[in-house]
């Protein structure tokens, strides 16, 4: 590898989108150009691709963001399906995007992952070659410009529908983001939910949610909404305190990014399930 | 039709060494050094926004003097390096020699081939991730590397600022300690630099991935405040002095 350096003309600025398109194009002589493929490409090669049967793929399923009164929590559960068989029991659909921002994501895991390493290593880059982090609205708009570079994936079917949520140092308050397959980017009041238990885990927590929640009373409630949300849908995992699997739950507040240890998820679940025993059945048995 | 002049290559390099340097004299000079929890970079460097010290990767540093252009375009190539390399293979594979090679290839290029060498000299610092082995890669405007473990000063008066950075250097000090140390080495006898007049960060172990922080405004002051930066006195024997450092503490310091 020589050093990446590019004429006035050509340089790629802050965006290391930009830099793996130059420098793949041979706009310089990196060399790592033959190791690795840029998003962009793969589509490129993929959207070239049609007939024959989709190989089975991994999918992700339900991811929860709410606010509470001084962040934002998200959580999502560990279950990977390919049709109707479970791939993965352990798989994370959440990601620390920076410092002060996560992203989770639901749809084809491979893609998504991927998706999500760009985006993690496209914000540190902007980042130290600018001297300034990106607002929260940039970072935002910066998903959506992802997801959108990936529909042509997503007419394959591999559609990857990422949910982002942050503090925004410059409003002090939690923020949420969702997106649809196009890349379009819609901000959220105060909750959401995606993937395909998306449906019961935003009514778990439209029911629980009022204004200025406690950072625990979020936390529970998002746990509460997974739960619903494996009760009801098959390629949503469940808690598995024999292997000692248990959702990934996130808050981003002032001080950052920090993801709960599995121990106080644990114990949040019991608590909610200790809550659904005592209200009697457990839940309709239908 | 006119014959070209012939110039000895000799002399061709020499004048372009002579250029670089006197280049590189003009600006502040900066110091980096290892300390017990990591590596402490400070620079002279009267500005808060254009900075001298930069965060490449996790535990890779960069440090630049002589003409600011031309250094920020090698820190922007280190930070499209490493980051490249890190989303090809994988965060760990990014090290401190790797990039120091590619710096001392482009910088050695330069110096022989084009008209005008580069102006700068450069710090490619590394944090050991376990033990306290950290790496001082040190550049020169014509490509030449050095590796340092202790301390490495660049830019103006470095050979002076060097022997007053020699004189007081412990293995192992504390972040306190190295940075009243760096910037006494800094100013010399005859002046006193204060914290408005410094640029200073470190690369240090925590919690976050990214090792690199800056130290800046407060905290500066806090850390040099017992300083008025004083010589190490040579009779309060350091228990914990290397042997090699102690022979040097008695020789009587500049400053």
């Amino acid at each position: 590898m020589t050093l990446p350096l590019f004429s006035l003309g050509n340089d790629p600025g802050p965006s290391f989108v930009e830099l793996l398109r130059r420098t793949r194009a041979g706009g310089s002589q990196t060399g790592a150009g033959d190791h690795y493929e840029p998003a962009n490409a793969r589509e490129d090669r993929l959207a070239g691709i049609s007939g024959g049967v989709m190989p089975p793929v991994a999918h992700g399923t339900t991811i929860v963001a709410l606010r509470f009164e001084t962040g934002v929590v998200i959580a999502g559960d560990r279950r990977a399906t390919e049709g109707n068989m479970i791939a993965h029991r352990s798989i994370e659909k959440v990601f620390p995007a920076d410092r002060h921002s996560a992203v989770a994501i639901a749809g084809a895991a491979g893609t998504a992952i991927e998706m999500v390493r760009l985006f993690q290593t496209q914000l540190e880059h902007y980042e130290k070659v600018e001297g300034t982090r990106l607002s929260l609205e940039g970072k935002a708009n910066q998903l959506g410009q992802m997801v959108s570079a990936n529909l042509p994936m997503a007419m394959q079917g591999l559609v990857v529908i990422p949910l982002f949520a942050g503090y925004d140092l410059r409003l002090k308050t939690g923020r949420i983001f969702t997106y649809d397959v196009t890349g379009g980017r819609f901000e959220e009041t105060d909750f959401h939910a995606t993937g395909s238990g998306g449906r019961d885990a935003k009514n778990t927590v439209k029911l629980g949610y009022r204004d200025r929640l406690g950072r625990d009373e979020a936390v529970e409630l998002a746990v509460a909404a997974l739960y619903e949300a494996a009760d009801e849908d098959t390629a949503t995992g469940g808690p598995d305190p024999i292997r000692g699997i248990y959702p990934v739950v996130a808050t981003v507040d002032a001080d950052g990014y920090s993801r709960l240890e599995d121990a106080q998820v644990a114990e949040h679940f019991r608590h909610v399930l200790e809550r659904r025993r005592l209200r009697g059945e457990g839940g309709a048995s239908s | 039709m006119t014959m070209p002049y012939y110039v000895a290559p000799e002399q061709v390099m020499k004048d372009r060494a002579e250029y670089a340097q006197k280049g590189i004299a003009r600006g502040r000079a900066l110091v980096g050094t290892t300390y017990d929890r990591g590596v402490l970079i400070v620079a002279e460097n009267p500005s808060s926004t254009l900075h001298k010290i930069s965060e490449i990767y996790d535990r890779v540093a960069f440090a630049g003097v002589g003409r600011y252009n031309e250094f920020d375009q090698l820190r922007v190539a280190g930070v499209r390096h490493a980051d490249t390399k890190g989303y090809a293979y994988s965060r760990e594979d990014v090290d401190a020699r790797s990039l120091a090679n590619v710096y001392a290839q482009y910088l050695g290029q330069v110096f022989t081939h084009e008209m005008k060498p580069l102006e700068v000299e450069i710090l490619v610092a590394e944090l050991d991730p376990v033990g306290g082995a950290h790496q001082l890669f040190h550049i020169a405007y014509d490509g030449t590397v050095a590796d340092e473990q202790r301390f490495t000063v660049l830019g103006g008066e470095a050979d002076a600022i060097a022997q007053r950075m020699t004189a007081r250097f412990r293995q192992a000090w504390a972040l306190r300690e190295a940075m009243v140390a760096c910037v006494a080495s800094l100013s010399g006898p005859a002046r006193v630099l204060h914290a408005d007049d410094l640029e200073v960060a470190v690369l240090e172990h925590g919690p976050w991935r990214r090792a690199f922080r800056r130290i800046e405004g407060k905290e500066v002051a806090e850390l040099l405040v017992d300083g008025e930066p004083a010589p190490v006195p040579a009779t309060q024997a350091p228990e914990v002095a290397e042997p090699a450092e102690t022979e040097a503490t008695n020789e009587p310091t500049v400053d």
